[in-house]
Parts: C-alpha cells; structure tokens; sequence
C-alpha cells in the first residue's frame, strides 16, 4: 500500500494540485474551492487549538504547492466527520471525505503525524478487526493504553489509564460488550479464510485502480 | 365584462415591471398595439419597491414617473392589472390568449379620496412593504400607484366592513359585486417580463431568517430606508425598535450556491455597497456599515462605486462566507466564520443583519402555458432562454439576473424582436 514520497515528489514536481488529483480520493475535488471559508465557519472544532489549517486554507496550499506542509499537516486527522462543511458547502465539494483521502495519501506516503491520535488509533483498530472480522475490545485497548507518547511500550502508564476507565470497562462488562477473556484470544468471523481472501482482494483492486490513475 | 381591443398585430406584455413596462412603452410608441397585464394592482414591480437606485442614488419613483407619463400619454396601450394569463395557444403571429381578471372591487370612478381606508376596520399584511408592516383592507398599493385607485381586499367582502367603505365612498367607485373573469384576446407576439422573486432566505437555515427578528433580508433594507415604509425611513431593527446604528450585510445569501441558487445574481454586491449608504446617510459617523462577502462582483462602470465605499471608513470588507448566525440575550444577531485573509476566526455582534438574497425567476415552478413551453426552456437556474422560432420573447429578470439600467435594455430587444413578428404578420396580410 505504500507509496514512496520521493519517487511522488519528483513525478509530480511543482504540481502538487495534480498529485493529489491522482493520487488521494475525491483529490479532483480541490480545484473547485472558491475560497468562501464556510467550510471553516461551520467545523465544530472551531475555536479550539490543535489544528494548523482549516479545509480551504489547505485547499489553497495544495494550489500554491506546499506539499509538505500539507502532507505533514496534522489538519486532516482533526476532523470529526460531521459532515457540516460538506452539506453547507456551496460549490457541493465532498469536504470531509477530501480531506479523508488527503489524509489516507499521507499515511501511505509514511509522512502523516506520526502519533496523532486520530491516524494512532485508526491504525489500532484496522489491525485489530482485520485480523478475525471483529474487534477485540481487551486487546484494543490494551494496545491503545499501554503506550507512552513515542509509542513505546509502557507498563506503569498502561495500568494508570486503564484504572482511570475503570468504571467504564465495568459499565461494558455488565452490558455484555466487553469479554475481559478475550485478552486470552478473542471471538471471530465465520469464515476465517473467506475474510482475508477478501481484504486481499480488496487490497488487489485498491492498487489497480490507483495505478491506472498514477499512469 | 372588460372588453379589450386584440388582433394578431397586437403585441402582449406579461408582466407590468420596469421591463415589462419598457417593452410595451417602447412597443406602443413604434406605433404598435399593446396590451399589458400584471398581476398586482399596480405597475412599477420590484422597481417601485425600491428605495433609491445604483450607481446615482436618485429614487425610482422618478424614473418610473416618466414612464407612467409616457404610458398615460399613449392610447395603443391597454393596462390590465390584477390580471394573470391563464392559457396560451396557437404560434408566432397567431396567438390566442386566456387572462383571468381578479376583482379590485373598485371602479375606475375612484378619485384616490381615501375615505373607505377610513371606513374600514380589518387590517392586512403590507404587501408593497414586504409584509413589514399592515394596512387597511381598503388600500392604495402605494403612494405612487398606478391606477392610481384603491383596492379592496377580498377578505373583507361579504362583512361590515366592505358595507361600510361602499357607504363611505362619496363618487360610488365601490362595485362589490364584481367578480373573477376570464377574457380571451388575440396577440401575434407576446414578451414574458415576469421579473424575479427574492430568494426564501428561510431556506438557508444557518442564517435563521424567520426565526431572529433581526435578520433581514436586503429588499425588506430598502423599504426600511424608504420614508413612505413601515419605518418612515428609520432604519430601526425589528426586535425592539432599536436604531440599527451596526449592520451587517452578508453577500451571496443563497447565491452562487448549489444548494440554493447555482447563479450569481450581479445586482447584490451592488445593492449592498448602494445600502451602506442609507447607514451612512441616517446616522453619520456613528452609522458602521460591515460586507461579510466571497468577492465584489461590482461590474464594468461600478467599480468607481465600489472604490467609494472602499475608502469610506465607516465601511468595513470582510472576505467571508458567514458560516452561521446565533443570537445574543440583548437581540444582536452574531456573526460565525473563518475571514480568508489570514484565516482568522470570528464572531461578531451587530445590531441588524441585512441578507444580500438574490433573484430567482418568478417562472421557476409557474406552469407556463404549454404552447409557450415549445417555443421556450429554461436555463439550469430557471431562467427563461429562447429556443428556435417562437413569438414569445423574455425580457428582464425573467432572462436573467439584472439590474434595473439592464432590464430595461433586456426589454427593449425584446420589444424589437416583438415587433419584427407582428411586423411579418402585417405584411402577409397585405
């Protein structure tokens, strides 16, 4: 899945709008912004600090070339997927899912934020429920926990967190969502080999598509 | 029964705004027959409920003044008001037209004394003033109205009320017995200037119009500035009364959006920057004018306009699509968005908020004749365009977005294009 920057940074070179035209999903979007700002207006993170450019600022970025600002920008893992900017834009661009597929490029290219929570825990979790078809809460979470800021393994920090949530891992034990078992091999999909044989399949159409569009 | 003179030379003008009004007048005077329905008990349109014009200032009530004269003055033209077209059949040269006429219950007798207002009890929205305000169910339209004779609403009648303005009437101009009518006439060509209708800002639910009372649209601004408004020209914000001494105007309020409307309407950006003056004008240095807009669309020659109200500095630019708007305890509508210049955040209170709402056509969603429907399409946004050989002509905002200045040449083409119909008709039956 992975795609190397240099090797895109040179085939694209000065044209960055065109990279990710190809590239990142709805990228062909991006050329239709016209810089209203009410995608920015109506995001809910609004005042809040954290995230460097809001939707039309990257849009114009990707238009000026600052590809590595934007690919490194930690912007396009804030958003919450509430779909405002989306239903309120007026040129009808798919906002959120532009910035999704911005986002997606820069994982594959291996230079999104490192340990921005939002990509830490979609890769967690992808992990986790591609490997059987369903999610193991216990394994999540201890995967999710027990790691320290440079994502090191980190026992005291893990068992800290772990009793700070204490009262809602008892909450889904009761509710029958969470097994603590499970920490032991967790329950799965029917079909085991039917499931990876997909994912691969899926995988195999992914690369295709994105190599006919790269041609 | 009204009767109207029609032949297939006769040319038929939907619409009595200033479009409608042009074509007829400039039909009329070429020497051509005229017959021109609207469907308010007055002429004048949109027009007429405007305040003052861009990039003059001068008042509507003067330009349309002429044009009343020109059409008193001119004999080839029938004016029907109240009056809808309801059918239309046959082809270029040869049409047969259906107008359905809605009692005004008032006779051309009425000298415009005023003494049925008086009389009467029941109150009615004010449609010449968007509904800002009320009048009594026996009316003059407004001051300037042409005909100039009053109207009774058709609530009152069969009450008290409608007795009482017949007792009241000194000359017996009250006919309480008229009723709806449909008349037929023949035309050879017919222009559609069926203008445009403000865009329902309640539809752009962000901007809660409809729900803040003090979020208003821009053609309602201008019956606020307008001495003979519900105002009396104080522009005083609807909550409370307040004066609105901080407005804010916000651009492209369901413009060039494709939720909305996917057109720009040109006239706003210049209807805006036209209305911070009337601020200016009502309260001096102390009157703050703010655009919130994507960009100034203030076309060819208005660019001086423009570049005027740039350097008032009463007036500030904010390059912004507002993404929201909330209420704060005292009434004052707050501003919610990203200005792009720098991407600063902001939320600002302003005393008023003026939506800058643009044109859609009045033919969007009317059923059009089916004959006409042939000869006529729509654009994306509604508009009508031409397609092939037809009689049936649009003109003004019927076409397109425009201004006053280019309806009026809108509906001059269109007279032309008129004419030359009724014109090869003459001919082949000479």
């Amino acid at each position: 899945m992975s795609v190397n920057n240099t090797e895109m940074a040179v085939r694209y070179k000065n044209n960055f709008l065109k990279e990710l035209e190809d590239q990142a999903e709805m990228g062909e979007w991006i050329k239709m912004c016209m810089q209203c700002g009410v995608c920015a207006g109506s995001c809910p993170t609004n005042f809040h600090p954290g995230w460097d450019h809001p939707p039309q600022e990257i849009f114009m970025m990707v238009r000026a070339g600052r590809r590595e600002e934007v690919l490194t920008s930690n912007s396009m893992w804030m958003c919450t997927s509430c779909y405002n900017c989306y239903v309120r834009c007026p040129r009808k661009l798919p906002i959120t899912h532009i910035m999704h597929g911005i986002a997606n490029y820069a994982h594959r290219l291996g230079v999104a934020p490192k340990l921005q929570p939002t990509r830490n825990f979609g890769k967690i979790f992808w992990n986790n429920a591609a490997k059987t078809g369903r999610v193991n809460e216990v394994m999540l979470t201890v995967d999710l926990y027990f790691r320290n800021a440079e994502g090191k393994f980190d026992l005291m920090g893990g068992i800290k967190k772990a009793l700070e949530m204490q009262s809602v891992a008892i909450g889904l034990v009761k509710a029958g969502r969470l097994n603590p078992l499970e920490l032991f091999g967790g329950h799965k999909c029917k079909d085991q080999k039917g499931l990876q044989s997909m994912l691969k399949k899926a995988r195999e159409l992914e690369e295709t598509r994105k190599a006919l569009k790269a041609a | 029964m009204t009767s109207i003179v029609a032949t297939n030379q006769t040319i038929l003008v939907v619409g009595g705004g200033i479009a409608g009004m042009t074509a007829a007048l400039e039909a009329a005077e070429t020497g051509k027959q005229v017959v021109l329905v609207e469907k308010n008990p007055w002429l004048g349109g949109r027009t007429a409920q405007l305040y003052r014009y861009f990039p003059k200032m001068c008042h509507p009530t003067c330009g349309l003044e002429i044009n009343l004269r020109r059409l008193k003055a001119n004999p080839r033209i029938q004016v029907l008001t109240m009056a809808e077209v309801t059918g239309i059949s046959g082809e270029a040269g040869n049409y047969s037209v259906n107008v359905t006429l809605s009692p005004r219950y008032v006779n051309n007798k009425c000298t415009a004394c005023g003494e049925c207002s008086k009389a009467v009890n029941s109150e009615i929205a004010d449609a010449f003033n968007y509904n800002l305000g009320k009048v009594k169910a026996a009316y003059l339209p407004h001051d300037m109205a042409y005909p100039q004779r009053y109207v009774l609403d058709p609530s009152i009648i069969g009450t008290a009320d409608a007795e009482a303005a017949k007792a009241a009437c000194k000359v017996g101009a009250i006919d309480l017995d008229q009723q709806t009518e449909t008349v037929s006439l023949n035309a050879g060509a017919i222009v559609w200037a069926t203008g445009f209708q403000p865009y329902a800002a309640e539809k752009i639910t962000p901007y809660r119009y409809g729900e803040f009372k003090n979020v208003i649209t821009n053609v309602e601004f201008e019956r606020l500035a307008d001495p003979h408004g519900p105002t009396k020209g104080k522009i005083l914000r609807p909550s409370d009364g307040k004066e609105a001494k901080n407005v804010a105007f916000i651009q492209c309020a369901g413009s060039r959006d494709e939720n909305h409307l996917r057109h720009c309407s040109r006239f706003c950006c210049m209807a805006s920057l036209k209305q911070t003056h009337y601020v200016q004008e009502a309260f001096g240095d102390e009157g703050k004018s703010t655009i919130y807009y994507i960009d100034i669309r203030a076309i060819d020659r208005f660019e001086d306009f423009y570049q005027k109200v740039k350097a008032n500095p009463n007036v500030a630019f904010v390059k912004s699509k507002v993404a929201r708007i909330s209420e704060d305890k005292n009434g004052d509508p707050r501003l919610w968005g990203v200005n792009t210049e720098g991407y600063k955040r902001y939320s600002e209170p302003h005393d008023l908020v003026v939506l800058a709402v643009g044109m859609e056509p009045a033919v969007k969603g009317m059923a059009i004749p089916a004959a006409l429907s042939e000869g006529i399409v729509a654009d994306s946004s509604g508009f009508l365009a031409m397609n092939g050989n037809t009689g049936v002509f649009g003109a003004g905002c019927a076409t397109n977005a425009l201004d006053v200045n280019r309806a009026v040449q809108s509906a001059t083409a269109a007279a032309l294009r008129a004419i030359q119909v009724v014109n090869q008709v003459a001919r082949a039956e000479n």
